[in-house]
């Protein structure tokens, strides 16, 4: 089947099986291999992506669902050459140890921190209970999540305090 | 450019890791992101059954379907002599099926196709004919007289008993016994559970028929010894072996062993001329790879009426599996399981194994920890506890009690080990003044009083990491030595290679930062090389908490030697004699006139281009270092939870943990690990099992039944620390990635038992799920009733 998919602003068109999964789709097909697979049953979150701004399992998703859609993988944090608060807050918090669960967990800290701005710790954990991180304890993922979200904030208030100063 | 020093960012500092630069943008380099040119995919074929003859394979019809090149089964691998594989004990294990399958799961043909999802259609097309045996699952029936013989491709293998192994010595520990006031025992069974690292295993194998060449990228946290056992087991030459270990998405143990797969890709791939990949499934992972523990024993501690411990017994029972591939130093049968003393002063103790094979899943690796040194923690921090509640004692005090003592170092226990450095009533003291011990105590009395099951867990262990010195540790004869390479360049920036595998904590970091500390180049500046086994020094690995015990003292040294060579290059270039040179963060000065001065930058520069006669250009070194002693890391857990007496829910409300490792190099890093560990410990106690129905059919085979621990469930930590280096290694540090999983699992479960102990419950075996603890409640009400 024929599909057009906009990934991380791209458009791209692809003749793919109808079985093939969205998650190789991504990695195989257009050849982005930040999104990862970990368990194939959805229950780890290694190959989460976002579909039109939401979390989705790209292992449990067919390549052809995301037909006219937006698909956002690690790859598309980016803003130009800038890293998404979000990664920059995993580095900075210790966010990450063999990074595996890494981009499933940020796009997820993404995802949740344009929706609230100032998430609780519980806010966090609940977010991020869909994704299985192995090596970290989850509890500078938490933190990382938190410091992206006040990041953010003080960026977006930045240019605003210089307007109004101005 | 500022002029002042800059700090050098050695030992103690918390530097952001160089390695999540690559992580975060999504551009790590894991196993199944590798592709190469004309590359093929596997995929493997598993017996459902735990048991059963084979009578034949039918694989022409999936061989006929486009798309499949090869379809490879254990008469093709028989015929080059590769059906069958050592294991890292010495023993024997199906690479492919030819006689009969002996657990569920168990390698029968493997698919070679041009597309992973037609290699996959092909596995549902092979007719395979077996005739099902009585399936063995526990080693007790394993042992029977009557019970069929697992090993018949064995010629002395004449029932299911693999080894006995004794150590300690017996009569002085039944003479203790026989003093004692007091014998506490403890039957405990510690479960099958398994790794399951994010990221599951595979390989990518390229052996080019022109030449030979064979580079295999494998998930492999020890690629060198990988290496020589390819050598020996397919006879290749090992110059022309070359083992690539990409980035590793986790490896907890599960990634030391050589798995089915990676031979029969490599055989698949000399045969055919072409790249061949396999990677694992989930299901695939957690039903045929490296589980852990499977571990049942009994335990007797024998006292004195006020406390004082006399004598500690030990008998055991392992569940190897079918094939007896424990990853473990070939003089220790049970691994490291007589450090099951502890933190303890006991004069007399006596461990008696047994080990047995059975129709599960082989490969008992060391889950993040040192050759089941969990095992034995878990089994004398639980006695400790139960016999503290027969003296009518406080678990803390019973501890406090025993305790090594400080001046006591180097401690010789009883069962031969001397350990290193140790503090152990400063860690207890501190996690009791952190968690407030006294002031739980009395909220726990209220509580009961009100019908409220609260409890307080503790946990002293002792672990015993960095194998080792070579007179004891080897590994199918290979010695537990690593090395570690270090070369400046003329800009003063340098590469160190190094023998042992990052699967997450953070070498290329910690490493630089040992160069740093000795040489004052900034960890910035240093690239750590790992993990291709043509580009780095020999070393058997990462696993056991040995990198920063072996491989981080073989980096400490090859720093101080090419530091030496750095010494004379300034003493030539001051025009001073080299023992009037001194070194200090990077500086290279003389004795009583600090302002003349080269740095180690200006002092690399000159090894290639301004060093004097009769000496050989260049800055670099090579170690071998051969740890003089074990290390051995301590601390104290203590865990308060409350348990739900109508569901057996129980949550913990308080989680510190005390830590000594020795010297940090990275607190930061440390830290990190340190959670991950308590996590993993959470969840084995709590909820991580991998167990089998009468016929032998895996429970436990993907991740909506064998359950991990999400941010959901996962305690918050709070941590604390003592620091008491180790007196042999060059950096006083002392490992700690193991620590965690080894103390925590006691500690959680004493705490629930500690909950429960008014209801006369003494134990309930891991993991403690809900239904469990609930079970367990119930028939204490019913046999009180």
């Amino acid at each position: 089947m024929q599909i057009k998919v906009n990934i991380n602003g791209t458009e791209r068109t692809a003749d793919i099986e109808d079985r093939l999964l969205l998650v190789h789709l991504i990695r195989e097909v257009f050849e982005l291999t930040g999104t990862h697979i970990g368990c194939d049953t959805s229950n780890c979150g290694a190959c989460t992506v976002l579909i039109d701004g939401s979390p989705a399992k790209s292992c449990t998703v067919f390549g052809v669902q995301a037909d006219g859609r937006e698909v956002t993988t690690v790859e598309g944090l980016m803003d130009g050459a800038a890293l998404n608060p979000v990664q920059a807050a995993f580095k900075e918090e210790h966010g990450l140890q063999c990074g595996y669960c890494t981009p499933g967990m940020m796009l997820v800290g993404a995802a949740l921190i344009e929706e609230n701005p100032e998430p609780s710790d519980d806010d966090v954990r609940w977010a991020i209970s869909g994704n299985i991180c192995r090596c970290t304890g989850y509890m500078n993922i938490v933190k990382a999540i938190q410091t992206a979200a006040r990041e953010k904030a003080a960026a977006a208030a930045a240019p605003a305090a210089e307007a109004a100063n101005a | 450019m500022a002029t002042e020093t800059e700090v050098i960012r050695g030992i103690g500092h918390s530097v952001r890791r160089v390695e999540d630069d690559r992580f975060i943008r999504g551009a790590g380099n894991y196993i199944d992101d590798i592709h190469l040119p004309k590359m093929l995919y596997m995929a493997i074929l598993r017996s459902p059954y735990a048991h059963a003859t084979l009578n034949g394979i039918d694989a022409s019809a999936a061989e006929a379907l486009p798309g499949v090149v090869a379809v490879v089964t254990g008469e093709l691998m028989a015929q080059h002599n590769l059906a069958w594989m050592p294991t890292l004990s010495n023993d024997t294990q199906a690479v492919l099926v030819t006689d009969k399958v002996r657990f569920q799961g168990q390698e029968v043909a493997a698919v070679i196709a041009e597309d992973p999802y037609i290699a996959k259609d092909a596995l549902e097309l092979i007719q395979v004919d077996y005739e099902p045996l009585e399936p063995i699952v526990t080693p007790q029936r394993a042992l029977e007289p009557d019970a069929p013989v697992i090993r018949t491709d064995k010629e002395d293998q004449t029932g299911n008993h693999i080894y006995h192994w004794e150590t300690g010595d017996k009569g002085a520990t039944d003479k203790a016994f026989a003093e004692a006031d007091k014998v506490v025992t403890l039957d405990t069974f510690y479960p099958r559970c398994h790794p399951a690292p994010l990221e599951t295993c595979g390989c990518v194998a390229d052996v080019n028929p022109a030449t030979g060449q064979a580079n295999i990228y494998m998930t492999s946290q020890a690629p060198h010894a990988v290496r020589t056992v390819f050598a020996l087991v397919a006879g290749l030459p090992e110059e022309k072996i070359r083992i690539i270990s990409p980035d590793l998405g986790g490896g907890f143990g599960n990634k030391v062993p050589v798995y089915p797969g990676y031979v029969i890709a490599t055989a698949a791939s000399l045969l055919i001329g072409r790249p061949v990949k396999w990677i694992e499934e989930r299901t695939e992972n957690l039903i045929s790879t490296g589980f852990a523990r499977d571990f049942h024993m009994h335990g007797e501690l024998a006292l004195k009426a006020d406390g004082t411990m006399l004598g500690l017994r030990a008998s055991l029972l392992a569940d190897e599996g079918a094939f007896h591939a424990d990853a473990q130093p070939s003089k220790f049968k049970v691994g490291l399981f007589h450090i099951v003393s502890g933190s303890y002063d006991l004069p007399a103790v006596h461990v008696a194994a047994d080990g047995a094979y059975t129709n599960k899943a082989p490969g008992g690796v060391a889950y993040r920890c040192s050759f089941r040194v969990t095992e034995a923690s878990y089994l004398i921090e639980r006695l400790v506890q139960n016999a503290a509640y027969e003296l009518d004692m406080d678990p803390a005090d019973l501890r406090l009690k025993n305790f090594i003592q400080k001046e006591q170092f180097p401690y010789a226990s009883a069962t031969g080990f001397v350990y290193d450095s140790g503090d152990y009533e400063g860690a207890m003291k501190l996690a009791q003044e952190q968690i407030g011990y006294a002031e739980l105590r009395a909220e726990q009395k209220a509580a009961r009083a009100e019908g409220k099951l609260y409890g307080i867990g503790l946990a002293s262990f002792t672990e015993v990491v960095g194998a080792g010195p070579h007179k004891d540790y080897d590994i199918l004869g290979l010695k537990m030595n690593d090395g570690a390479e270090l070369r400046i360049h003329p800009t003063g920036k340098a590469i160190l290679k190094i023998s042992v595998q990052t699967q997450g904590q953070g070498h290329e970091t910690t490493f630089a930062q040992i160069v740093a500390e000795e040489i004052g180049i900034q960890p910035e500046d240093v690239k750590v090389m790992h993990g291709d086994t043509d580009n780095t020094p020999y070393g058997l690995g990462t696993y056991a908490s040995r990198s920063t015990p072996v491989s981080g003292a073989a980096t400490a040294m090859v720093t101080r030697r090419v530091r030496e060579k750095a010494r004379k290059l300034a003493a030539h270039l001051l025009e001073v004699s080299e023992e009037d040179i001194e070194f200090e963060a990077g500086n290279f000065s003389v004795k009583g006139a600090p302002d003349k001065v080269k740095t180690i930058q200006e002092v690399a520069f000159a090894a290639y281009t301004d060093f004097p006669d009769g000496m050989e250009a260049g800055l670099e070194a090579n170690y071998y270092y051969d740890p003089p002693n074990l290390t051995f890391p301590f601390g104290t857990y203590a865990v308060s939870v409350e348990v739900d007496p109508d569901t057996g829910v129980w949550k913990v409300r308080r989680m510190v943990a005390v830590d000594d490792c020795g010297v940090r190099i990275n607190p930061m890093i440390v830290e990190g690990q340190i959670h991950g560990g308590l996590t993993e410990g959470y969840g084995i106690a709590a909820m991580q099992l991998i167990t089998f129905d009468e016929s032998g059919n895996c429970i436990g085979s993907n991740f909506m039944d064998y359950l991990i621990p999400t941010a959901w469930e996962t305690p918050k930590f709070e941590l604390g620390e003592t620091v008491t280096p180790s007196p042999h290694h060059p950096i006083g540090a002392k490992g700690v990635g193991e620590s965690p999983t080894v103390g925590s699992p006691a500690a959680y479960v004493n705490a629930v038992i500690d909950a429960l102990q008014p209801l006369g419950i003494t134990n309930i075996d891991m993991p403690l799920t809900s239904a469990k603890v609930w079970a367990a409640i119930e028939a204490a009400k019913a046999a009180t009733a």
